[in-house]
């Protein structure tokens, strides 16, 4: 099954959102606490960075008895040295943000931590997508 | 008595009276469960998905729901007859009334002993220290004292189930300290009947139907507002000359409090919460679960507003209530500053055999099916029906929302005609005939309120 949801820039009242409404679905599906909670965090983080960098992003959730696929895509700055920004505790925020303890440069290796396949591809100037996808349970490799 | 054993079944202290019940609907909608259908022209619960927070016994315009209780007269059955007393039952009483006389009333109506139940919060405290000690990546420790809160989280936050302090609550361990105490000084077990007044009814259910327990050690409940009268009675019967010179042990001023809100979580060490009300118990716990919060501590959580001051089984108004325990706690605190002396109460160490809760199992009654594949299969179909009924959530289908009568298609109970709106398409279209159409919807209302089916 697949569900939609939308995200503005600046809008971090709304961050958080999509990774509730997806949770509360995924506990109708049965589906484990632990993979749950995988999902939600890394949605939550790519939620807030929209939020964070970007304009406008859209949110695909594709759920199988195989994995949950998420695909958050923003028009925004990009992301113009990927790997750079994968690492942890990298962020353009600036020191009086940082400060707050905003941007301390995990949500990206959070997400990676947290799934079983990451994929970023931005263009700068243009905007960002990632693709995330968790394994349920059951369906991990090393369980089967 | 409970049966012990495996609880399959759960007890439930909430019921419906069909000769009064109209149907009207009010408790269906405010059930935080989603527990209620109307039936026949009926509200029936839903027992798996119930957790007895009472609020629809609130709602009911007509007092159609009803709190079971057992039979008075059963304390007779024992010689030795204790009244298991929630310290709230003394804010049931206007300030001029001494506890003391209130003691001696419960007497008079029968009972050979009284405890406050608040008396083993000492004993429990420690057992939450020990529970938060063994179980250091367990947080936030959930307070496991509200029964109506313990059924919640079973059936709508399972993954939370783990975080609740495997602890007996106030009455059980008054229970269990009780038994051991008697068993030390010997004779008859059997002779000691132990009952609990009830401030509402998930303390009921839980005693009929204990959740982390075998088998609950208490006789009998008796609801508040039934003690209220007959210590009302008593007290204006009581002769001027009686003397009220009581011995019994009263637990200490914070332990009076206990089960207010704060009233845990006051003398918790560490980042703590209370929350009381089960709409806002269930928002609170909700966030929990999506965003790790390993720094707070403890969680107090109560059902009611005002938490057992506002049980549904309380006669008096639930702020005067607060006010008369705060004015006793303070007196008591001042009693005991004066004469130099600690506060009186039973002093036990927790023992973890004695005052142990079981497991908490996780009951989860939000998922669709166990098999994860026909799960997706039935979200889908819901999705599908909500794209078909109206979205507004009118409660003529017998169910509390669309999203409600979606889910009970898909999980075979009622159909998509059961929807007045898609009935009416459905008539108009041919799909349905009008015969039909009355038998569904006398199967909801029941033939007195279905008028087509009188008419015709
Ligand atoms: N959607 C995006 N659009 C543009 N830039 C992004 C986007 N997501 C991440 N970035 C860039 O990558 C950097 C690292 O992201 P990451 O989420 O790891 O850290 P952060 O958002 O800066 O801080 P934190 O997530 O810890 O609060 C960000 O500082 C930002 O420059
Ligand atoms: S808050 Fe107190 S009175 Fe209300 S349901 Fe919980 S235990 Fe019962
Ligand atoms: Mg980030």
């Amino acid at each position: 099954m697949t569900l939609n949801y939308s995200i503005s820039g600046g809008d971090f009242a709304s961050a958080g959102n999509a990774s509730s409404a997806v949770k509360s679905i995924l506990k109708q599906l049965n589906i484990d606490n632990g993979t749950i909670k995988r999902v939600v965090i890394s949605l939550y983080e790519a939620e807030v960075n929209v939020a964070a960098h970007a304009d406008n992003g859209t949110i695909t959730v594709d759920i199988d008895n195989v994995s949950v696929k998420m695909v958050i895509c923003d028009s925004g700055p990009g992301i113009p040295d990927i790997e750079l920004a994968m690492k942890e505790g990298f962020s353009t925020a600036s020191a009086e943000v940082r400060e707050m303890g905003f941007g301390a440069g995990m949500g990206l290796p959070n997400i990676k931590r947290n799934c079983d396949l990451l994929n970023i591809k931005s263009i700068p100037g243009e905007g960002t997508e990632l693709n995330i996808e968790i394994l349920l349970n059951q369906a991990k490799p090393t369980e089967r | 008595m409970s049966s012990g054993s495996e609880n399959i079944k759960f007890h439930h202290a909430l019921n419906v009276n069909d000769d009064l019940c109209t149907g009207c609907t009010h408790c269906m909608t405010v059930c935080p469960t989603q527990a209620i259908r109307i039936t026949g022209g009926k509200a029936r619960i839903r027992e798996e998905r119930c957790v007895d927070c009472g609020l629809c016994y609130k709602s009911c315009p007509v007092s159609a729901i009803f709190v079971e209780q057992d039979d008075f007269n059963d304390i007779f059955k024992f010689s030795v007859r204790v009244a298991l007393i929630p310290s709230v039952l003394f804010g049931q009483f206007e300030s001029r009334i001494p506890v003391a006389a209130i003691y001696q009333a419960i007497k008079n109506i029968g009972f050979t002993h009284v405890l406050e139940v608040e008396n083993l919060c000492g004993t429990i405290s420690e057992g939450y220290d020990r529970f938060t000690v063994k179980n250091p990546s367990v947080r936030p420790a959930i307070s496991p004292y509200c029964p109506a809160i313990v059924r919640l989280i079973q059936v709508k936050f399972p993954s939370l189930t783990g975080n609740i302090i495997r602890v007996k609550p106030p009455t059980d361990s008054a229970a269990a300290y009780l038994r051991k105490k008697f068993a030390e000084q010997g004779g008859d077990p059997g002779a000691v009947g132990l009952f609990y007044v009830t401030p509402c009814a998930s303390k009921i259910a839980s005693v009929k139907s204990p959740v982390g327990e075998t088998a609950s050690l208490i006789n009998g409940v008796i609801n508040m507002d039934f003690l209220f009268n007959r210590i009302t009675k008593a007290l204006r019967e009581m002769n001027s000359d009686q003397e009220w010179k009581d011995r019994d042990p009263h637990p200490s001023p914070e332990n009076i409090l206990w089960s207010l809100t704060r009233g845990e979580s006051a003398g918790r060490k560490g980042r703590t919460l209370a929350v009381d009300g089960i709409r806002n118990v269930s928002e609170f716990l909700e966030q929990l679960e999506e965003s790790e919060q390993s720094d707070l501590d403890f969680l107090e959580l109560r059902a009611c507003d005002e938490s057992c001051a506002g049980g549904i089984l309380i006669c008096r108004n639930r702020f005067l209530a607060v006010e008369r325990l705060n004015e006793r706690a303070e007196a008591a605190a001042g009693e005991s500053r004066e004469s130099g002396t600690e506060s009186t109460g039973i002093k036990e160490p927790y023992n973890h055999n004695d005052y142990r809760l079981g497991p908490i199992e996780p009951r989860s009654m939000v998922k669709l099916d166990d098999n994860i594949t026909e799960a997706i299969r039935k979200m889908d179909k819901v999705e599908q029906l909500l794209r078909v009924l109206p979205g507004i959530d009118c409660g003529a289908c017998g169910a509390p929302t669309c999203r409600a009568l979606a889910e009970d298609i898909v999980q075979g109970h009622g159909t998509v005609s059961h929807c007045i709106f898609v009935q009416e398409w459905e008539i108009r279209s041919g799909r349905l005939s009008l015969e039909e159409a009355d038998r569904i919807n006398s199967s909801v209302w029941g033939e007195m309120r279905n008028r087509r089916s009188q008419k015709g």
